[in-house]
């Protein structure tokens, strides 16, 4: 292989963080796509400009989706790089391996595409990056066969994905991991053929810390709670206080809603339970002394996406309190979600949003229409203009 | 035929024995150093995690060399997390000191815990993406880079979490981080008729603009642009390839700050503009590390122990923000898009 000058990248191998050109040029040691990637970076890197074409359709027999194509707009300059498809692989829950599992992604990518890979998307799928057409299908069999399959792109479910939840964090409100997993299988068909106006996407976060930032992110997402009061370890609290922790600076004062109490003379934390609006600070600070509720369960929210087209939206409240229990199958939530696809698929314009339809029709008309009762956990405040619709059947005739 | 529908692989299967031993059964955690986690469940068992820094973007060769690490020292387990640092699971103490070792020996950081700038979630920029303004992995590494410091230690006043997106599709989380760089383009999209006429649907290539900029051309079964009323968002190019928009001299990053989604202490909120433009100056982009740099620094010696970027904007106000940090404020930070009503100063207490 001929030795490629790239002065531009070449200073991005310097610095203390890991550098994503050492990878590239790891990958172009041993693959031709790879190398001409590092050439077509360069030329970026000199005009300023990207570099990619509109994608065409690509993919795998018996799905829609999963697979992106892409296409460089200067092929004569770099042939290998004419076909060079993204295909996202479905993460375990959680984001955990065996190196046995991830050894076998790494021989099959290395046989069928460039030895370029992002671990992971930000939806949470493994991305396998720069492949031919002609390769995708061979490259699905052996993923396939080695126990992995397709995650979502285009106008589907997109793929779930979670925090570590009970696996390793105290916090933990619900099993976020066979939530996903559990939700991920039983909507295979709503991910891999995309049937609906737009894209969905679902996180689960064990906790209102929400480490997938699925408020942000995610059309639903489902936020670990509880609905009962904290417990307080009043010799856990007196061991901080030991270690110098001040108590009412850190920790009372900074309380949203003043929910705690602390009495310097007998030491002792107190919470008035009822106050309390769950954000978690007091447990982040004192994880020993403090612990979530009994009656656990999730939040839902509903509408997160980012600005195209009508802003910005964060998911906000329709489900303040489900409970999510693998022995009855997650029932309550799947129903849920049954009602408002079927609802969004039957109201929503091309490539809208959840969270903009509800915004164009009205909330009220979003909650009768999928059977949700209207409570005031829904909103920061009521609305401050009069313009209400009265549905006809409530007036007096 | 290959099976189609058979879903991820069941994480069950790759949890190493001591989280399956003390799932769901975790007591609480501490941070013994910076990057690494200390897991103490009820039954007294005791995980460790070393939290190491990625690119991201990597090669199978990197694959290959964390599974050697994780089969030497954690029993072939180990995980990703949802800033794509990889975490080595680890049940026994004594290999964490040698697997430290082996990570400084491979030039892998550890940090990324507690009060510190994790790693900065990001995008595909113009390694693969066809509608970025600007660069992911090249950004991201200049700024690290620069704020390497910070990833390993934990002094700041609260946790600094930076996302970057390449285009304002913002794809990730950047418009919830409490510092987001995001491309942005500054010139309308030229239209190529004859693109239009062959792959578009004219209809929801009109329906698509924002602020609808785009009206039909029946004439030339193409589309016009009413100048004055595109604010470049690309989008009509996400829907057409007729519509280009990248342009080298004039596309660029903006800085937006304040963004969280957590909800501790106060609720989650956007980021907000504060630098309308900063030019792409690769491989470096001084411009861009240097404002990152500073606002990092001025919210560390200005905020409170505990207090995050929104949190110490909010309690100085936006006025303070400008004057301290010496950044210009200008009317391209007053926002004119939808919600903007919500954004003024509906109230007379403000300080000067």
């Amino acid at each position: 292989m001929t030795e490629r000058k790239t002065p531009q990248l070449d200073e991005l191998e310097k610095g203390k963080w890991p550098s994503f050109v050492t990878e590239m040029k790891k990958a172009a040691a041993k693959n031709p796509a790879s190398e001409e990637l590092l050439g077509l970076l360069e030329k970026s890197y000199e005009e300023k400009t990207g570099h990619w074409k509109h994608g065409g359709i690509v993919g795998v027999r018996g799905y829609g989706g999963g697979v992106i194509g892409r296409y460089t707009d200067v092929p004569e300059e770099f042939p290998h790089l004419t076909e060079f498809h993204t295909i996202r692989v479905n993460q375990p829950s959680g984001w955990f391996y065996d190196t046995k599992a991830l050894r076998s992604i790494c021989d099959i990518w290395e046989k069928h595409g460039s030895g370029l890979t992002n671990f992971h998307g930000s939806t949470g799928d493994v991305i396998l990056l720069g492949t031919t057409t002609e390769h995708i299908q061979p490259l699905f069999d052996d993923l396939s066969e080695a126990g992995f399959d397709l995650g979502g792109s285009g106008s589907d479910l997109r793929t779930p994905s979670c925090c570590v939840g009970p696996a390793r964090c105290q916090n933990a409100c619900y099993d976020t991991l066979e939530a996903c997993l559990n939700i991920t299988n039983e909507y295979q068909d709503e991910l891999h053929r995309p049937m609906w106006p737009y894209k969905f996407k679902i996180k689960f976060s064990g906790c209102a810390n929400d480490c997938t930032a699925s408020i942000a992110r995610s059309d639903c997402s489902v936020i670990g709670t509880w609905r009962d009061t904290i417990r307080i370890d009043q010799d856990a609290v007196k061991q901080y206080v030991a270690e110098g922790m001040d108590i009412q600076d850190r920790i009372c004062d900074k309380c949203p809603t003043r929910a705690l109490k602390f009495n310097p003379e007998s030491k002792e934390l107190t919470v008035i339970g009822e106050d309390c609006s769950r954000c978690m600070h007091c447990i982040n600070l004192m994880p020993k002394a403090i612990q979530a509720g009994k009656e656990k369960g999730a939040t839902i929210l509903l509408g997160g996406k980012s600005t195209i087209v009508q802003s910005a939206f964060m998911a906000w409240v329709i489900v303040p309190f489900m409970k999510m229990e693998s022995e009855n199958d997650f029932e309550e939530f799947k129903d849920l979600m049954g009602r408002i696809w079927e609802w969004w698929d039957e109201n929503g314009k091309s490539r809208e949003r959840i969270g903009e339809l509800i915004y164009r029709v009205g909330m009220g008309k979003f909650l009768r229409e999928v059977g949700l009762p209207p409570v005031p956990q829904m909103v920061f405040r009521p609305r401050a203009n009069p313009y209400v619709f009265w549905p006809q059947d409530e007036i007096t005739k | 035929m290959a099976k189609i529908d058979q879903g991820p692989p069941d994480y069950k299967k790759m949890l190493p024995p001591i989280i399956k031993d003390n799932y769901g059964k975790w007591k609480y955690h501490e941070i013994p150093r910076p990057g690494v986690l200390k897991h103490v469940s009820d039954s007294g068992a005791e995980l460790y995690s070393v939290r190491v820094g990625s690119p991201r973007l990597v090669s199978i060769d990197f694959l290959r060399e964390i599974c050697d690490l994780a089969d030497t020292f954690c029993d072939g387990y180990l995980r990703f997390t949802s800033r794509n640092n990889v975490e080595f699971l680890l049940s026994d103490p004594a290999k964490v000191d040698p697997l430290i070792a082996s990570l400084a020996d491979k030039g892998l950081p550890v940090g990324g815990t507690g009060a510190s700038i994790s790693n900065i979630v990001h995008t595909q920029g113009w390694i693969h993406c066809h509608t970025p303004a600007t660069d992911a992995s090249g950004i991201v590494k200049a700024v690290m880079d620069d704020l390497f410091e910070y990833f390993g230690s934990m002094k700041l006043p609260a946790k600094l979490r930076v996302g970057l997106a390449c285009c304002l599709n913002m794809c990730g989380a950047a418009h919830c981080s409490d510092v987001a760089i995001v491309g942005v383009h500054r010139t309308i999209p030229r239209i190529n008729d004859e693109k239009v006429q062959k792959g578009t649907e004219i209809p929801s290539l009109v329906a698509c603009c924002p602020t609808g900029a785009i009206r039909p051309n029946p004439k030339a079964k193409s589309v016009t642009i009413v100048e004055d009323k595109c604010m470049y968002c690309g989008n009509c190019y996400t829907m057409s390839p007729g519509m280009e928009i990248m342009d080298g001299q004039n596309d660029g990053c903006a800085i937006l700050v304040g963004g969280k989604v957590a909800n501790a202490r106060s609720v989650p909120s956007f980021s907000r503009m504060v630098i309308p433009f900063l030019p792409n100056n690769p491989p470096r982009w001084p411009e861009v590390t240097d404002a990152v740099r500073s606002i990092v620094e001025t919210w560390a010696s200005n905020a409170r122990q505990g207090e995050r970027m929104n949190e110490w904007i909010e309690r100085i106000g936006w006025e303070k923000f400008f004057t301290i940090t010496g950044i210009p404020f200008s009317d391209k930070l007053i926002d004119d898009y939808i919600f903007s009503r919500e954004t003024f100063r509906t109230s007379a207490a403000f300080k000067y």
